[in-house]
């Protein structure tokens, strides 16, 4: 399997009154075909940004891409002209949103929601898209599809809304589907409803998925493979069950310290990590997670140690080794 | 739909009732009385006086008639009575004319809408459908283009309509253009071209221009900020599709909320303009009514304007419901 997408040394600042906010700072990684990337981090640390980094989806202004490739199907995403980025937007390389509720309009049906994208794309007629718009609607399990077509986003619950989101992101077949935090708007039962369906059409469907989250639970029965972020850079890279098993980074140690767990003898209280992520708009010389970490030396301040492979198939970005050390 | 429509309309009545006794006793309450006249000219002798309140009723009790008899045979509800049968009374001041005739009778042999009312009407839909036509996509540059020259200009522009009196822009513009570049008449006798329309038309419609701008400039950048926008932008849809079909869309729900009861702040709020351009509209009927006590006249133009009022916030009650599916009119 060749890399479908590739990403290379890409960066994303915003310009705002207060500094430049380095939001994405130079992060690399390759996607295969068929493959589920699962990306987690806490919130702000540039997963968001740097997968609509990938489609130009960041507002410009106050956001830019000021560098980096992104190489899909031999064109590089950054250097295409508006149309055809646009071409490459909910056909190629589609997204689903975080929060199914204000990520639809209010005032279209779904039907019409739905239908655009095939028009657009597709170039169906209203007849023909319509069809399809019902197929996938039955395809993600809503009820009653072709009476649905013509209700509107507030006569849908919360996981019914995120299923129609996904109707739209897979409407135009897309090589990759990117989805930014898609469960974590929804209550447990749905969010295992949704990753279910999500695993069941990426049977049938064979897309790549890139898969953003906060919840090491979720993802780690849906990805391949996972990337760390923290604070714009990516700290750790590597297969699910070597991160689970053989986490190499400070960070994804203190991560997987702080998930709650049931099989445990004496719950103890959780555990979380000490201090607050840097700034983003004066980061440090040395590595962002100096102030927080508990294996620091006297090279974390000075130097920010590069992704560097640890292991097979395993990338982390420490100067220190901690591995047999259990989370 | 049509009930809820005729319970809007049924609601009109007592809310008509309310107009009339409210505007009755505040118009009673003031000093004076119809036959005063300017204390330099020739008075109303009281003789004359009596008679006249005689012949209008004027010598009955106010409200209620205590004094043996109907008990409501008394000037109020002797004037509800008339105005439901159509009959909104004489003008004390205009000799020979109802009211009705002042407001809607045209002049011999012209159409209805050259009455008083209807040139009042006229020029009100003249002037909203010019802060319409320019205000929305003023509003919707301005924010597609934020912080840019354009924005700046426009907002210039509706700080200067929302901050500048109607009057003190008429009395510029009629020096600007009648006095200086003799473009128009300063005093305008023939309004058959449409062409003596535009400058008071400009003038009314200005304030609303300018509130429309500010209000749909603002509401666009608050639904440029919405996930949904971003979900049409991954899509794939061109940034004319987006703006079109996602953005306005939403953001001028508020806007043609305000449409309504523009328009009828704008019929009946024109008599200023119609002063300054000696336009022949109800407004100027309306405001002279007041000063001379002119009760009936007083009365009728109230009420007329509460219906216009009342029709306007129940035409936008219903577009609202065409508009935002989340509201379910008629329920």
């Amino acid at each position: 399997m060749g890399a479908l997408l590739e990403v290379k040394d890409l960066r994303t600042q915003f310009f705002t009154q207060d500094g430049v906010v380095n939001a994405v700072n130079g992060i690399s990684y390759t996607l295969d075909e068929g493959e589920t990337l699962g990306i987690v981090g806490e919130s702000g640390c540039g997963k968001s940004v740097g997968v609509m980094s990938l489609i130009r989806l960041i507002p410009m202004p106050p956001g830019k891409v000021v560098g980096g490739e992104v190489w899909f199907e031999g064109r590089d995403l950054l250097k295409l002209d508006d149309d055809e980025i646009r071409q490459v937007r909910g056909n190629r390389i589609a997204m689903i949103f975080q929060d199914p509720m204000t990520s639809l309009n209010p005032v279209l049906t779904v039907g019409r929601q739905i239908s655009e994208a095939l028009e657009l794309h597709l170039g169906l007629d209203k007849q023909q898209a319509r069809r399809r718009s019902q197929e996938l609607l039955e395809l993600v399990g809503i009820p009653g599809a072709e009476g649905r077509l013509d209700n509107y986003p507030h006569q849908f619950s919360g996981g019914m809304r995120q299923r129609v989101m996904i109707a739209m992101g897979l409407s135009c077949n897309p090589q990759v589907l990117i989805a930014d935090e898609p469960t974590t708007a929804l209550d447990v039962t749905i969010q295992a409803q949704i990753v279910d369906l999500v695993k069941r059409l990426r049977e049938e469907l064979g897309m790549a998925i890139i898969w953003i989250t906060h919840d090491l639970g979720v993802v780690a029965g849906l990805a391949h493979r996972m990337i760390v972020m923290y604070a714009g850079f990516i700290v750790e890279e590597a297969t699910v069950k070597e991160l689970y098993s053989n986490p190499r980074h400070p960070y994804t140690l203190g991560l997987l310290g702080s998930l709650p767990r049931l099989d445990e003898d004496r719950p103890e209280r959780l555990r979380s990590i000490e201090g607050l992520p840097p700034d983003l708009i004066d980061l440090p010389v040395g590595c962002p997670f100096y102030a927080r970490c508990t294996w620091r030396i006297e090279r974390c301040l000075q130097e920010n140690p590069p992704l560097a492979f640890v292991a097979h198939q395993h990338k982390a970005a420490c100067w220190v080794d901690v591995t047999g050390v259990t989370a | 739909m049509i009930s809820y429509i005729v319970r809007r309309l049924l609601w009109m009545i007592p809310t008509l009732f309310f107009v009339a006794l409210i505007t009755f006793i505040l118009m009673h309450a003031a000093p004076g009385g119809p036959w005063d006249r300017d204390l330099s000219a020739r008075q109303v002798d009281p003789r004359t006086q009596e008679l006249l309140n005689k012949e209008f009723g004027l010598d009955k009790p106010l409200f209620i008639n205590t004094e043996g008899g109907n008990p409501l045979d008394s000037q109020f509800f002797n004037y509800i009575g008339g105005a439901l049968r159509g009959n909104l009374g004489p003008s004390y001041r205009q000799r020979g004319m109802n009211v009705e005739d002042i407001l809607f009778k045209p002049p011999e042999g012209k159409p209805i809408w050259n009455s008083k009312f209807g040139y009042s009407l006229r020029l009100g839909l003249l002037a909203l459908g010019l802060a319409v036509l320019f205000g929305i996509p003023l509003g919707t540059i301005g924010a597609l283009r934020r912080n840019t020259v354009i924005d700046y200009f426009s907002l210039l522009i509706s700080t200067i309509g929302i901050s500048v009196p109607s009057f003190v822009l008429a009395i510029f513009l009629i020096v600007l253009l009648a006095g200086r570049l003799k473009l128009i008449k300063i005093v305008q006798q023939d309004w058959s071209s449409p062409g003596a329309w535009i400058v008071p038309g400009v003038i009314l419609g200005f304030g609303t221009f300018a509130f429309i701008t500010r209000l749909t400039r603002s509401q666009m950048l608050e639904v440029m900020q919405q996930d949904y926008v971003r979900t049409a932008r991954a899509k794939g849809l061109s940034e004319k599709v987006v703006v079109a079909r996602h953005m306005l869309r939403n953001a001028l729900i508020p806007v043609v909320t305000i449409i309504g009861p523009a328009l009828a702040g704008l019929v009946t709020g024109s008599f200023i303009i119609e002063q300054m351009f000696s336009f022949p509209g109800s407004g100027r009927e309306f405001v002279q009514s007041i000063s001379r006590r002119d009760y009936s006249m007083i009365m009728g133009t109230t009420l007329l304007y509460a219906v216009l009022v009342a029709l306007a916030n129940l035409t936008v009650d219903i577009t609202y419901g065409f508009l935002d599916p989340r509201i379910k009119v008629g329920k």
